[in-house]
């Protein structure tokens, strides 16, 4: 019997047609991988699922029973949880009391607590699901707080589960605690839908996995037949290519840290004696569980925070004045870890936020600004950088993130930088962007560029650096030539164990 | 029903917005005059009539919309930044302060300079007393909303006690007010027979300089981008800190001419009656010409035709004038939800 099966759904938006003609179906105890790029109509299918729209032919099944379409609690009702990317948890309740919300009649005068602490213990224990019921949501980390998400689910009587790419905000470790915790759910039975388009967790997690792309469902493959290369052209309907990695002689130093410290005032982490080499035409990989310094790191090189003490050289000067115009101008590119809400303005025009950094030095006298060159200027990248949009003049916040990367790349390497400081470029991007992404880094450095490359996916690293250095606890070590390092001394290195011999670093 | 974000909001209805506000406003309006037991229509007449109705209200009209249009773009420039500055009125009373000072025997000067010699005073003196709130802001995260609407409040009360103390004019048969103006600081009246003074124009230059400032230079876009995102601002190299000091300057120094304005223009002396709150409603008519500065001209007029008809209205027909704080207050609530339908779609059902 099909736990859950989707016939025929149609659902156009206008013009667009995001579902087209979908059908598929989820066994009991069978993890089932949706994979698609970015629009490909992953979400509107779920949001068909949770009664947030309704589909214009076509139905849902649960267990054989029509699920009444538009109606979120009918779903809920019918046994189906959902894990949004988003959590939708309140930060200043209690776990517990995040996972009761909702469940009371809102006439009872007082929550039956001691039911529910029961039944948490009872759904943690038997899933390895382990969480102070007690804790504010507001201090867990996001591991913990995805595990919230799910017991909520769970509490609610779900035999279906839909995760909403839920890896995207979690460390390697947390990761494979999530997979345990899948694997123990599918084991008693219940079912799971598994959205991502990380091609190597699918693969890892999934039983089978079906392939969405511009709305249809192109493929549905047994994971055991699966590889990586035939899943990336399924989603992508042609093949991908990564970059290829090269190495180059390097020249000059660009970047150079001595001694670096800085004393964090607003409590994120610190750095202790950051000393770092960047040359011309390398990439060096920065890798770290998030929260280890990177933070701290990047914003000195971006010019946004002032060390505490040592020495940041610059194209071989000593850098006293922390102005990100300053380095924009004198050929820094600075691409932001949060890319739609440091990187652009949303609210600002495509036009305007092109010019952000150079807003001053591209003004006419530094006051008066040359909005016919600016928008010249913003066509010819998008264009150049076929950056999907509705011209310059519209507003950025519509722009996908992938676009906003683009736009972000486009703003910055246009200028051929001399040193790029990349934080955690391809995050959260689909395969079509992270490829683009990781060839423009390329192309930068081919021309010349030092890069300094952060990122939580090895993968990537190890991909595109040609000397990998580890940030733990506000301390680097490194950087060691890459081809000397394998995934699992970096993966040491990042919880905190010395690299044997690093002494005599490359 | 759910909110759908807009794509686009068309010209429009951003155009029709402030319009349909002031149908909203006088639709509700009705239902408190019937209440009051007369016509709707014919009190709606005699606010129009006082309002509108004749050149000598008109000019009133207008007289009564130059505070409100330096105090509209006072609010317009701070809220653009979200720089939150509820103290207009007694920025207002320092200019007019500042004007009492310097314009009451301290210099005499022909018109030509005295005239900007006194607005540039109230300006500074409207500046001067925000740096205080400022600094707090920037230096130790105290909220600009408490510490600038408190402020009006010391500030009046400093007032009460110079105009009852050292700055008491003997002149005044004691009522609490100070010495006159020197006639070369006094603006002259640009209508005959009217209150209408030369205020009005630069209370328009004014307008046109901050819509100038604000679309055309990097001053304009600091401050937009501040108020929008101040981490991206950040980013971009933008110091929020002077960007903030940059806003309160503007603010404070226009807040501070409405008080020069209303001495040196229409009063022609400090009073404790100088402002009955023009502070407070530039912040509405900031919000009902959505931060525009030009904007703030057509609702200044707008607010100022109202308050002047609904005291026509209560001579005439037998309602408290309250009904134009009644007016005024709907059509900024139905501002308010309508900014919200011009970013979102009302969508019905599914």
């Amino acid at each position: 019997m099909k736990k859950l099966q989707f016939s025929k759904i149609c659902k156009n938006f206008g013009a667009v047609v995001a579902n087209d003609n979908i059908s598929l179906s989820l066994g009991e105890g069978e993890i089932l991988s949706l994979l698609g790029e970015n629009g490909a109509g992953k979400t509107t299918l779920m949001n068909i699922l949770f009664g947030h729209y309704i589909s214009d032919k076509g139905f849902i099944e649960v267990e054989g029973k029509r699920l009444t379409p538009g109606s979120t609690k009918a779903s809920l009702d019918a046994g189906i949880g959902m894990v949004h990317q988003h959590f939708t948890l309140a930060e200043n309740l209690t776990v517990l009391e995040n996972i009761i919300l909702g469940t009371e009649p809102l006439s009872r005068l007082w929550s039956k607590k001691k039911l529910a602490y029961k039944k948490l213990e009872a759904l943690s224990k038997r899933f390895g699901l382990l969480i102070n019921p007690d804790a504010k949501v507001a201090d867990l980390t996001v591991g913990e707080k995805q595990r919230v998400e799910i017991i909520k689910a769970l509490y609610r009587d779900a035999s279906i589960l839909i995760l909403d790419e839920p890896t995207a905000v979690l460390t390697p470790q947390e990761t494979i605690q999530l997979f345990k915790v899948l694997k123990e759910m599918v084991n008693a039975g219940l079912s799971i839908m598994f959205i991502s388009h990380k091609l190597n967790e699918i693969l890892e997690i999934s039983d089978r996995i079906v392939v969405l792309r511009h709305g249809k469902l192109v493929g549905e493959v047994a994971t055991k037949k699966a590889n990586k290369e035939l899943l990336a052209e399924m989603m992508v309907g042609h093949k991908v290519t990564r970059p290829a990695y090269e190495k180059l002689e390097i020249g000059k130093a660009v970047v150079e840290l001595n001694n670096v410290c800085l004393n964090a005032s607003d409590g994120s982490l610190g750095l202790s004696n950051i000393n770092l080499k960047i040359h011309e035409k390398e990439i060096i990989g920065l890798a770290g569980v998030s929260g280890n310094g990177q933070f701290g790191l990047a914003s000195i090189l971006q010019g946004l925070t002032h060390p505490s003490s040592g020495e940041f050289k610059l194209f071989g000067q000593s850098l006293i004045k922390y102005d990100p115009r300053y380095l924009t101008k004198s050929g820094v590119a600075r691409i932001p870890e949060d890319r739609s809400k440091e990187g652009v303005i949303g609210e600002m025009a495509l036009w305007e936020n092109f010019l952000g950094e150079e807003l001053r030095s591209k003004a006419k006298s530094g006051f008066i600004i040359d909005k016919k060159k600016a928008v010249n200027n913003a066509e010819k990248l998008i264009k150049e950088y076929d950056i999907r949009c509705e011209g310059a003049f519209a507003s950025t916040r519509l722009l996908s993130g992938g676009n906003i990367q683009k736009l972000i790349l486009a703003r910055s390497l246009s200028n051929n930088p001399r040193f790029i400081i990349a934080n955690k470029p391809a995050r959260g991007l689909d395969e079509g962007a992270i490829s683009f992404v990781q060839h423009q880094i390329i192309n930068a450095k081919t021309k010349g560029a030092g890069v300094l490359l952060i990122s939580e996916d090895l993968d990537e690293i190890f991909e595109l650096s040609d000397r990998i250095a580890v940030i733990f606890d506000g301390k680097l070590q490194g950087p060691f030539d890459a081809s000397s390092l394998t995934i699992n001394q970096v993966g040491l290195m990042m919880s905190g164990e010395m690299k044997e011999g690093s002494f005599n670093e490359a | 029903m759910r909110l759908k974000t807009r794509r686009n909001t068309p010209v429009w209805l951003i155009a029709a917005l402030p319009i349909l506000s002031i149908l909203v406003a006088f639709i509700f309006g009705a239902f408190f005059i019937i209440w009051a037991g007369e016509s709707p229509i014919t009190a709606y007449i005699a606010l129009i009539n006082g309002a509108l109705g004749s050149s000598f209200a008109i000019t009133e009209s207008l007289t009564r919309a130059i505070p409100l249009i330096f105090t509209g773009l006072a609010a317009a420039v701070a809220f653009r930044a979200k720089f939150w500055n509820i103290g207009a009125e007694g920025q207002l009373y320092c200019g007019a302060m500042a004007a009492t000072l310097v314009g009451t025997g301290m210099i005499d000067l022909p018109s030509i300079i005295m005239i900007p010699v006194l607005f540039i005073a109230g300006a500074l003196a409207g500046c001067l007393i925000l740096l205080l709130p400022v600094f707090l802001k920037t230096h130790m995260k105290v909220d600009e909303v408490v510490t600038t609407l408190l402020l009006n409040f010391i500030i009046l009360l400093f007032v009460n006690m110079l105009l009852e103390g050292p700055w008491k004019d003997p002149m005044a048969m004691g009522w609490p007010q100070a010495a006159r103006i020197i006639d070369n600081g006094v603006l002259p009246t640009i209508v005959a027979k009217s209150r209408l003074h030369f205020g009005i124009i630069i209370a328009l230059v004014m307008s046109i300089i901050m819509w100038a400032i604000l679309r055309f230079t990097v001053w304009g876009y600091e401050i937009r981008a501040v108020g929008y995102n101040q981490q991206a601002s950040t980013f971009y190299g933008i110091s929020i800190n002077k960007s903030v000091l940059m806003v309160a300057l503007f603010s404070g120094g226009l807040a501070g001419m409405a008080g020069v304005s209303e001495v040196t223009g229409l009063k022609g002396y400090l009073t404790l009656t100088l402002s009955p709150g023009f502070g407070y409603t530039g912040i509405a008519v900031a919000m009902l010409a959505q931060l525009h500065p030009i904007g703030v001209i057509v609702s200044a007029i707008f607010l100022a035709s109202i308050y002047v008809g609904a005291d026509a209205m209560s001579r005439t027909v037998d309602i408290p004038n309250y009904i134009a704080d009644i007016l005024v207050a709907i059509s900024l609530l139905s501002v308010l939800v309508g900014s919200m339908l011009a970013r979102f779609r009302i969508v019905w059902g599914k």
